[in-house]
């Protein structure tokens, strides 16, 4: 579904990465984790188009990034859900609007989104904090928050930027476990995580490739990770 | 139009997603209805000269005057003379000389009473109204240079082009400041909407990540700021309407200044001004929007 082929990108002439391929296939988990500073946030942003690549190509569902303009990016992204590391919340709006932003986005008319947002409200269990405006809520109930939103227009990819960075273990498994459910039902995940703990709990729960980006390079992790 | 009008309709839920009003937004409406009273004025302004120069224009045009200086002895000879003349030019629909207390009268306002009108040598004149404009001038100020010494055609072309050409210029310039009162607006609007796309920049960002096309994006700004540069507008339209109403009546005051003001239908010209700002406010807007959409992926 997405692509990534001998990808290059670098800020203020430093080369971050160089040379990077990756595809995220349809039902595939994918953790990537790696030091501070070692771009897994820019892989990221490279998946959803956020940035484009300096070198090299990605293909979006079979669609060649370069190509895609404007409007296409804007659609690409109601195909990819994403959890922002900063969750990236609008904060005059209630958690429900937040939720429903990406259904708004896509021009769904209001008389449809009811029973998708409750449901997953009750999913990540926010409904009593459905009227609550984003800085009302905790790291960890942003985070769940963060991520009814990804998954609102039911997208085929689902992109997390250190989704369990702000939470307790056992909100950080609870969070794993929704991600785990969704790729059981054929979504695509890449989890972005320094945290190791957690992709070890992942091991008992799916079978997850580990991506490790080290020195501008992308490996596959060993199994004594 | 039609997108205006769409605009003007809006998606209650697509304009949620804008944040809350910034101060930038108040100012698009202070600065509209401030301009609209300005347009208002310049517009009324436009208008006076232009009904000044047709008035000017047709008014003198229908007119044309023979002086006639001459010794005391022989004034009414050359003066009778003068009345054969015109009887015997074609295209004259009537003439008349008139009275030395006729002329006095129109002098009195210039000397004043004081002043014994009947020890100057004042002029004899005689007044005539061409049957149409084709009379030939030019003929008759010949033939009384050579008949009746001291006889002189005025067909007030002399004053009457500068006058009618100086009230053109006065209407050029007055749709000249209509124009530019417009750019105006429209760079302060543009300013105002740049601020405030800036201030929600991370709103704008956020929306773009979850998918909003830049036409969504744009239109729930373009409509916020349109509706309150319309706002603005037709307020200080209505406000600079009730300026030029409660203006002295120009028939009781009878100068210039006082004829400004709109008559008749052009009371409804007024009207476009609020429309005007709301087509320049959402050209201005959208321009923005777009350019600072291009800035976020």
């Amino acid at each position: 579904m997405i692509a990534l082929e001998d990808v290059s990108y670098g800020f203020d002439g430093r080369l971050l990465f160089e040379g990077i391929g990756m595809t995220l296939a349809p039902g595939s988990f994918h953790f990537l984790t790696g030091a501070s500073g070692a771009g897994k946030t820019t892989l990221l942003r490279l998946c959803y188009l956020d940035l484009l690549p300096q070198r090299g190509t990605i293909t979006a569902f079979s669609k060649p990034a370069a190509r895609l303009g404007r409007d296409g990016i804007a659609q690409l992204r109601r195909r990819v859900g994403v959890v922002h590391q900063d969750c990236a919340f609008l904060d005059h709006l209630s958690v429900r609007d937040n939720i429903a932003l990406p259904l708004i986005a896509a021009s769904v008319p209001p008389e449809q989104h009811g029973a998708a947002i409750d449901d997953l409200l009750h999913w990540v269990g926010l409904t009593e904090r459905a009227a609550a405006r984003p800085p009302e809520l905790s790291g960890g109930e942003k985070q769940r928050a963060a991520l009814a939103r990804a998954l609102i227009l039911s997208p085929d990819v689902i992109l997390a930027d250190e989704p369990t960075g702000n939470l307790d273990w056992e909100m950080s498994l609870n969070i794993l476990t929704l991600l785990v459910e969704l790729n059981r039902l054929g979504k695509a995940v890449l989890v972005a995580t320094h945290d190791l703990n957690l992709i070890r709990a992942a091991k008992s729960q799916v079978s997850a490739r580990v991506l490790r980006l080290r020195q501008g390079q992308l490996d596959v992790a060993g199994a004594g990770l | 139009m039609s997108r205006l009008l769409d605009l003007m309709r809006g998606d209650p839920v697509a304009d949620r997603v804008v944040p809350p009003s910034t101060r930038s937004s108040a100012l698009t409406l202070i600065i509209s209805a401030i301009m609209a009273f300005l347009a208002v004025f310049a517009l009324a302004l436009s208008l006076a000269t232009l009904r000044l120069a047709d008035r000017w224009s047709s008014a003198l045009g229908e007119s044309a005057t023979i002086r006639l200086t001459a010794p005391e002895e022989s004034e009414e000879a050359r003066l009778s003379r003068i009345l054969a003349i015109l009887s015997e030019t074609p295209g004259i629909a009537s003439f008349r000389a008139l009275t030395v207390e006729e002329e006095k009268s129109l002098l009195t306002p210039w000397l004043g009473e004081a002043v014994p009108l009947e020890t100057l040598p004042i002029p004899r004149l005689v007044e005539l109204l061409p049957a149409d404009q084709d009379y030939d001038a030019e003929g008759l100020r010949l033939r009384l240079e050579a008949e009746v010494p001291g006889a002189a055609l005025d067909d007030h072309a002399a004053w009457r082009r500068p006058l009618v050409r100086s009230a053109h210029r006065l209407t050029v310039l007055g749709f000249g400041a209509l124009g530019l009162i417009l750019v105006a607006m429209a760079a302060m609007v543009t300013l105002a909407s740049t601020a405030s796309l800036a201030v929600n920049r991370p709103a704008l960002r956020v929306l773009r990540l979850v998918g909003a096309r830049d036409a969504f994006i744009a239109r729930a700004f373009v409509r916020r700021f349109t509706l309150r540069a319309l706002t603005g507008a037709a307020l200080g339209t209505l406000i600079g309407l009730a300026a030029i109403w409660a203006l002295p009546d120009m028939e009781a005051a009878g100068g210039f200044l006082t004829g400004l003001g709109f008559g008749g239908l052009s009371w409804l010209s007024a009207l476009l001004i609020p429309l005007i700002a709301a087509i320049v406010a959402f050209w201005a807007t959208r321009a923005a929007a777009f350019r600072a959409l291009k800035e976020i992926p």
